[in-house]
């Protein structure tokens, strides 16, 4: 019994010396990217429709529709699986990309070509290209794993969306470790009391801000999970938009887990 | 209790058609082709352009969570040629997915394959010819499809129970063969013809980059042998379908922008067992003169060691080099160049494709298929006239 409490007197020291001890700029925005990451544990599987309007310099919009499927993947090697379907523009349709992000090197995908009924594996190295024609790259859907950037702690702000105005944010920089990415850097607010990301700045490989991302209109699922259903995407260097809207989203839904198989892609309806 | 049954039957059917979604799209397409040669044959002879529409309706009705029945039908009428004016379904089916099992009834589509310029391994649909010579349209294929999701690959079975004919052009159609094709004096090995039942069975996998398939077919060829054959009319083609065997292996490694393809085939019941293969890369610069674009660079050699018993291919020695620009704007636009040449001849086929979305819901395509150098006395003289330039508006719906 006494033992036991040495032991127990023990740890909490040892507790008591990490958490006193000052964290480097490093380790705190490493420990807030975590943070956000074990917040959003458990989800198990998504569902969700998806609508992308991209708007250029003269404001004239065309709009994508999609849907998303995704599987929690908790693993040292693997990230999650993921599914996207588009519904529209027409020509399209049917049109689907499967994604099995790992959490080093590079990622596993297949294209589906309705019209061909082709499955094609495709190149994984593109990272920084252009989501069907949006001001969004392929990584910053398919590449959000912690382990994939480097992160530093900046400052404590309030945060700078008029949605979240009252919150205080971290604000951290993050750098992409992988290859090929399109971005220098990223600067992130997160907000210090539910750590939901509100804004993420984007700077080119010559170290130019050229895209701004904000997050709005914020909705919990399952008392736990803070998904955002708003998203805008500004490119400062060209002037064009793409925004996301979300309908609402389905978590651990009991998701069939095949529809994550190659194969079973030409079943797709 | 018997007619509880009955009733609980009755309604077990009747009750999905009320929660279920019945989708339907589609395309019309206006498509003009113009021929820059004169045609050798004298019913084509004023044929320098020709005009055409076709719609592609497809309708899917979801039953349940598991079954969905799809219809595509295809027709398209040719202002010149009676043969090109033709009909199909694509599509008529009703899919049974179980999750890691799944079932196909009825008329459908299957692609196998991995190579750009050539689809050897792909065998189970016959080719739309009159729609366009690259093997890409196919006709509706009756089937029992199941496949079984292993954990380890699938494994596909086919039972084919009826076969299709290939589609060729007519008398006033292009671009022609060398000789009109007879295809009501169609011959078969198979002595009940048409319905002969085929088989396949297929398995593909994953290992890390690779992707590999397996697949071994028995049946009526989908490939016909040409017979040159006296008719009163004069010589003609006499399509015959032979009783083949194909095993077939596609192989597909995947590192980083690199593709490393390979699609190998031994086939016999066409005179000697033959080997033939289509193996190459694909490489892909992403964002290339630092804008948002990609471009691909394909090169692939064709081999095929088939016989004269065997029907006729240009890909007998032949190297392919392409490029794929694809713009990755809002209207996805997109730019395929590519050129066969055959190392022996140096005879040498061109084809550009050309796409872009006008407007939502139109799209636009362009296509050339060009001959810049045909040896002399070889076989594809015959194609040499028979150059073509297409333009297509596609309305989709």
């Amino acid at each position: 019994m006494e033992q036991l409490r040495i032991i127990l007197s023990a740890v909490s020291f040892f507790l008591l010396v990490a958490v006193g001890r000052a964290e480097t700029p490093e380790e705190k925005g490493l420990a807030i990217a975590r943070e956000v990451d074990i917040r959003n544990r458990g989800w198990v599987d998504s569902s969700v429709d998806l609508q992308m309007v991209l708007e250029n310099q003269q404001g004239e919009k065309s709009e994508r529709r999609l849907w998303l499927r995704a599987l929690e993947i908790i693993s040292s090697t693997d990230g999650d699986k993921s599914l996207t379907y588009f519904v529209a523009p027409a020509d399209i349709q049917g049109t689907s990309l499967l994604s099995f992000a790992k959490l080093v090197g590079p990622d596993d995908q297949w294209l589906y070509l309705p019209a061909l009924k082709r499955v094609k594996r495709i190149a994984s190295s593109n990272k920084s290209g252009t989501f069907v024609g949006s001001e969004f790259s392929y990584e910053d859907f398919l590449a959000q794993e912690v382990e994939r950037f480097r992160y530093r702690f900046l400052r404590e702000e309030p945060c700078p969306v008029a949605e979240a105005r009252q919150l205080s944010c971290f604000v951290s920089e993050r750098i992409p470790t992988y290859e090929n990415s399109g971005y220098s850097k990223q600067i992130g607010w997160v907000d210090t009391k539910d750590y939901r990301p509100w804004r993420l700045d984007f700077f080119d490989t010559k170290g130019d801000q050229f895209k701004r991302l904000e997050f709005g209109d914020y909705r919990i699922y399952g008392g736990k999970f803070w998904r955002s259903h708003d998203l805008r995407m500004v490119n400062l260097a060209n002037g064009k938009r793409t925004s996301l809207r979300f309908g609402a989203y389905k978590l651990n839904n009991g998701l069939d887990k095949t529809v994550f198989d190659p194969d079973a892609l030409p079943r797709l309806r | 209790m018997r007619y509880l049954l009955l009733l609980s039957a009755v309604f077990g059917l009747a009750l999905p058609a009320q929660g279920d979604a019945l989708d339907v799209s589609g395309f019309v397409e206006a498509e003009g082709r113009a021929f820059p040669s004169e045609s050798r044959s004298i019913e084509a002879l004023d044929r320098a352009a020709s005009g055409s529409f076709a719609l592609q309706p497809e309708v899917r009705w979801q039953l349940d969570a598991q079954s969905t029945i799809t219809v595509v039908p295809f027709v398209r009428f040719d202002a010149d040629d009676s043969e090109r004016t033709h009909w199909d379904l694509r599509e008529a089916n009703i899919l049974l997915n179980a999750g890691n099992w799944d079932l196909r009834l009825g008329l459908d589509k299957v692609f196998w394959g991995v190579a750009e310029s050539r689809h050897l391994a792909d065998i189970i649909n016959q080719t739309d010819q009159v729609e366009g010579l690259d093997e890409e349209d196919k006709l509706g294929q009756p089937m029992v499809n199941l496949n079984v999701l292993t954990g380890v690959g699938t494994l596909s079975g086919f039972l084919l129970p009826y076969f299709r004919e290939r589609t060729f052009v007519g008398l006033e159609g292009r671009p022609a063969l060398p000789l009109p094709v007879a295809e009501d004096l169609a011959v078969f090995e198979a002595p009940d013809e048409e319905r002969h039942i085929d088989y396949a069975i297929r398995w593909q996998g994953r290992f890390g980059e690779f992707d590999i398939g397996l697949s071994h077919f028995h049946g009526t060829s989908r490939e016909p042998s040409l017979v040159p054959t006296f008719s009163p009319g004069g010589l003609i083609f006499v399509p015959f379908y032979q009783l083949i065997d194909q095993t077939s292996l596609d192989a597909q490694a995947t590192f980083d922008a690199w593709l490393l393809k390979l699609e190998a085939i031994i086939r016999s019941g066409q005179g000697d067992t033959f080997f033939a293969a289509v193996g190459g890369f694909e490489y892909t610069v992403y964002g290339v003169f630092s804008s948002n674009a990609d471009l691909g660079v394909i090169a692939e050699y064709h081999r095929d060691e088939r016989g004269i018993s065997a029907p006729f291919t240009i890909f007998n020695n032949d190297l392919m080099v392409g490029a794929r620009l694809a713009l990755n704007d809002e209207d996805d636009t997109s730019l395929i160049a590519g050129g066969v040449v055959d190392i022996d001849t140096r005879t040498t086929f061109l084809t550009f494709e050309f796409a872009t979305r006008l407007a939502e819901g139109w799209k636009l395509e362009a296509e050339a298929r060009l001959l810049p150098y045909v040896a002399n006395g070889s076989v594809e003289t015959s194609f040499e006239r028979e150059q073509v330039v297409i333009i297509r508006l596609q309305r989709f719906f």
